[in-house]
């Protein structure tokens, strides 16, 4: 009913290769867009609600942004081409190393460009690592890409020129001047990050669609048979390697300028890695959207829990405890005896129990609370990925589906 | 199975609903927020824990026997980083602009989030105090007016073990053609104190190796099989939560005798001395001033802390990190009083506060009165100078406590003044600083 395509025919080619073919789709894209890039800095400008406090930008909108580009980018070779990457962070950090040693050593170079070439140096080394892959797959390439992590880490760890020398190996971002514009606001940041998102975003939309995401995704299915068709595995992992990693650079670089200021390896370890491989598992091997979802995820939802008891009260976290008790028992209720369910009710229970004085008078204990966040985001990871093992990308197009056919599902 | 998910989806709703319509609770009125960056869960644990525990004790102390700092109540928030530095960010974000003049300062407790926050704190006009860590070269106030290394640097800390390498040897002289190895945890916090080591080895003539352990340090072995075929005279040691007990057990390991291992600050406490059990005996570290054990200021935290329950210190009570987050928050608890004589008795800004610290001095007579005497000398800082003492001691675990073995040592500022100021000038000229003229402001 809400979402029904009847009646928008595609009458030209155009139509027919739109991205969004269905009209309610564009409209929600645009819708979001607009908001995105015209009410949110109106609404801080208006100081409304939390759009009127520093942090939702520079603590949840911004660093949520570039670890979406990130797991895109990560999308792009995992994903979309199949080959398992756990050197995210790596490339993420060789980014943010070339575009800062571009900035500081080509006088005047713009901030764009400098990224951009940040990017370009972690394209080139994503080709690099990426030949193995001609030889080797699934697990064992994901052991050579692990090898590029914690060479990169040993590298610009080691070799002071990359840090220009400074005592503690402590970097900082240079002024963050785009032609003239000095992005140093909160909004502005935010701007300029959700610019260089959302082009990218599209680019690789329209590149996984394309000819190169066909080819990415037949390697991906069955890399014999692409090559019986005439695909060349050489170019298509090779350019899925690059174009990845150029993604992936850019977010480092964009982490590293925009989010942190300063920086040190430790900020690109295996930890990254792994974040953003949680993030386009959890959202949607093979999706564009999936990778926001997935960010947002694993960014966002951890944040909240993290406040919630200080902001609404014990209540909320209880709340939450309760919804993660009532799935964990729903899942396995399958097939699965009462009395489990009712073990695993007794011990969520028993948890709150053991610092109840605190949990009670709502003065929760930090500890606990960052327990608690890890318990309840590792037990909805393991519910999504069991009731939906194709992650939230998958959840969206069902729902979809389901808005097409309400109020009469089948 | 439809049946039962969406029972689950409606208790799981129901659950929500209830949790979402629970109104918030939060700090109004005229009271002075601090925020506190804590790391009670992680690998660094077990040393962020007494320290924030002190912290928080110390806060609350003020609150409960003084009804404030000169009436004005202090509301604190903790946030875990647990030591990572976009976890650090975040919470700084979070909790820069609570109460009603946002927050007094920040204490970022990891080297890496002090170097991310000395960033962003002057666009957010908020005073960093860092005590005892930190960027070295940001004792120099023309150029960090927001960066407070209260105590002492890495290279401050690096100069004074050297000198008690010397008093040991018997002179300064007696260092020359000597070893010395530093074993480092390999992030800008034990790479800060590298060049101060450097440039002593070449006016003394030692022979100085710099050797790093990754984060977070469990895994040494290559790095001691190397110092037992080197065999340096002293080995320094940079390390920083479980890597202190791992260094301690390899260096038994190798046979390499612990009263010739001298610790930073940070690895001398309880908890990087127990792991190893008796093969910690005889190792030294120096000291961030404070020791170990009870002192006056003690007393009234059992008396109005503690025994009312409202503490957070329990076995860690009076140990070494706890006292440091004691001290850690007196000094923040300082500026604001210094602040609040130029301002008034009310919440201040972060603007307001840095003033306080500028202008801090904290003499014998008020330490003694304020119960630190015993634990700090007094501290003065100023507009060009961001540290405010040079002193540290060293101390000795016997087995079972740590005994004070020397006394007190003074850096020599002719080596760390030149580092500073160079350092200083060239971040000034990489950020575009102007440095502020100190003889101009009052």
């Amino acid at each position: 009913m809400f979402y029904r395509e009847a009646g928008q025919f595609k009458s030209t080619y155009a139509d027919d290769m739109a991205i969004f073919p269905i009209r309610q789709d564009r409209i929600a894209l645009y819708a979001l867009l607009a908001f995105a890039f015209v009410g949110v800095p109106l609404l801080a400008q208006f100081d409304v609600g939390m759009f009127g406090n520093d942090y939702i930008f520079k603590g949840i909108l911004i660093p949520f942004l570039i670890l979406a580009l990130g797991a895109v980018g990560l999308n792009i070779l995992t994903g979309y081409c199949g080959q398992i990457s756990l050197g995210a962070g790596a490339f993420m950090a060789i980014g943010a190393y070339a575009a800062y040693n571009f900035s500081l050593r080509v006088p005047g170079i713009p901030l764009l460009l400098s990224i951009l070439l940040g990017g370009g140096a972690a394209a080139l080394v994503g080709i690099l690592f990426g030949i193995p892959s001609l030889r080797i797959k699934g697990l064992y390439l994901a052991v050579a890409t692990l090898a590029a992590q914690f060479f990169f880490d040993w590298l610009f760890i080691r070799v002071k020129w990359f840090t220009n020398y400074t005592p503690s190996g402590s970097v900082t971002a240079p002024e963050l001047n785009v032609f003239g514009w000095v992005v140093s606001t909160p909004v502005e940041k935010y701007l300029f990050t959700l610019g260089v998102v959302t082009v990218l975003a599209l680019v690789a939309k329209n590149l996984v669609r394309g000819n190169l995401g066909r080819q990415w995704m037949a390697i991906r299915d069955m890399d014999i048979a692409a090559e019986i068709m005439g695909i060349r595995p050489l170019y298509a992992k090779l350019t899925a390697f690059a174009i990845s990693s150029f993604f992936i650079g850019i977010a480092g670089a964009l982490w590293a300028f925009i989010h942190l200021g300063a920086w040190e390896p430790l900020a690109f370890s295996i930890d990254r890695s792994n974040q953003l491989l949680f993030m386009i598992i959890i959202g949607g091997l093979g999706s564009i959207l999936g990778s926001f979802l997935g960010a947002g995820f694993l960014w966002i939802l951890p944040i909240l829990l993290d406040q919630a008891p200080r902001l609404m009260g014990v209540v909320f976290m209880i709340g939450f405890a309760g919804t993660a008790i009532a799935l964990i028992a729903g899942l396995i209720g399958r097939d699965i005896k009462i009395w489990i369910r009712a073990l695993l009710v007794l011990g969520l229970g028993g948890l709150m129990y053991w610092d109840y004085v605190t949990f009670f008078t709502g003065n929760v204990s930090v500890e606990v609370v960052t327990h608690l966040v890890s318990i309840i985001t590792g037990s909805l990871i393991c519910y999504l990925l069991i009731v939906e093992p194709h992650g939230f990308a998958r959840l969206w197009a069902l729902t979809k589906e389901k808005l097409r056919l309400w109020p009469f599902p089948y | 199975v439809e049946e039962n998910m969406k029972t689950t989806l409606k208790v799981a709703l129901a659950a929500l609903a209830g949790g979402l319509s629970a109104t918030p609770v939060l700090a109004q009125g005229g009271e002075q927020f601090l925020p506190s960056l804590v790391y009670r869960t992680g690998a660094y644990a077990v040393n962020g824990v007494p320290f924030a525990n002190g912290v928080a004790d110390y806060w609350t102390l003020i609150n409960e026997r003084d009804g404030g700092i000169n009436g004005v109540k202090i509301v604190f928030e903790e946030c875990e980083t647990g030591y990572a530095t976009d976890k650090g960010v975040e919470c700084y974000e979070r909790l820069k602009g609570k109460g009603p003049t946002g927050a007094g300062f920040f204490s970022p407790l990891s080297t890496g989030i002090t170097f991310a926050l000395t960033e962003k704190a002057p666009g957010d006009k908020i005073p960093l105090l860092t005590t005892g860590y930190g960027r070295s070269e940001s004792r120099n106030g023309a150029v960090f007016p927001w960066n407070f290394i209260a105590l002492g640097s890495y290279w401050t800390a690096a100069d004074i073990a050297i000198q008690h390498i010397a008093k040991e040897l018997g002179g300064a002289d007696k260092l020359k053609g000597k070893k010395i190895s530093l074993v480092y945890h390999d992030s800008p916090y034990g790479k800060e104190p590298i060049p101060a080591l450097e440039a002593r080895a070449k006016r003394d003539g030692f022979e100085f190796k710099a050797i790093a352990v990754t984060h977070p340090g469990v895994e040494q072995k290559s790095q001691w099989l190397g110092i037992r075929q080197d065999r340096p005279d002293y080995v320094l040691l940079w390390g920083w939560g479980v890597m202190n007990g791992t260094a301690i057990k390899e260096a038994a390991a190798v046979n390499y005798p612990r009263d010739k291992m001298i610790g930073v600050w940070w690895s001398g406490a309880e908890p990087d001395v127990t792991p190893a059990g008796d093969q910690s005996a005889g190792y030294k570290s120096l000291m961030l001033q404070h020791p170990a054990g009870e002192f006056g200021v003690h007393v009234a935290l059992k008396q109005h802390v503690i025994s009312k329950g409202k503490g957070q210190g329990k076995e860690d009570f009076a140990q070494v990190l706890y006292n440091r987050g004691l001290v850690n928050a007196m000094i923040g608890v300082e500026a604001i009083r210094t602040a609040q004589k130029k301002f008034g008795n009310k919440p201040l800004t972060g603007e307001q506060v840095r003033w306080g610290f500028e202008n801090l001095d904290i003499t014998e007579a008020r330490i003694k009165e304020i119960g630190f005497e015993g634990m700090v000398r007094p501290i003065k800082m100023s507009c060009q100078d961001h540290q405010g003492g040079d002193v540290a001691r060293v101390q000795q675990w016997d087995g079972k406590a740590w005994k004070i073995i020397s006394d007190w040592y003074t850096a020599d500022r002719s080596l760390v003044d030149p580092m500073v100021a160079a350092t200083s000038a060239k971040y000034a000229e990489d950020k575009k600083i102007t440095p502020r003229d100190c003889s101009k402001e009052s």
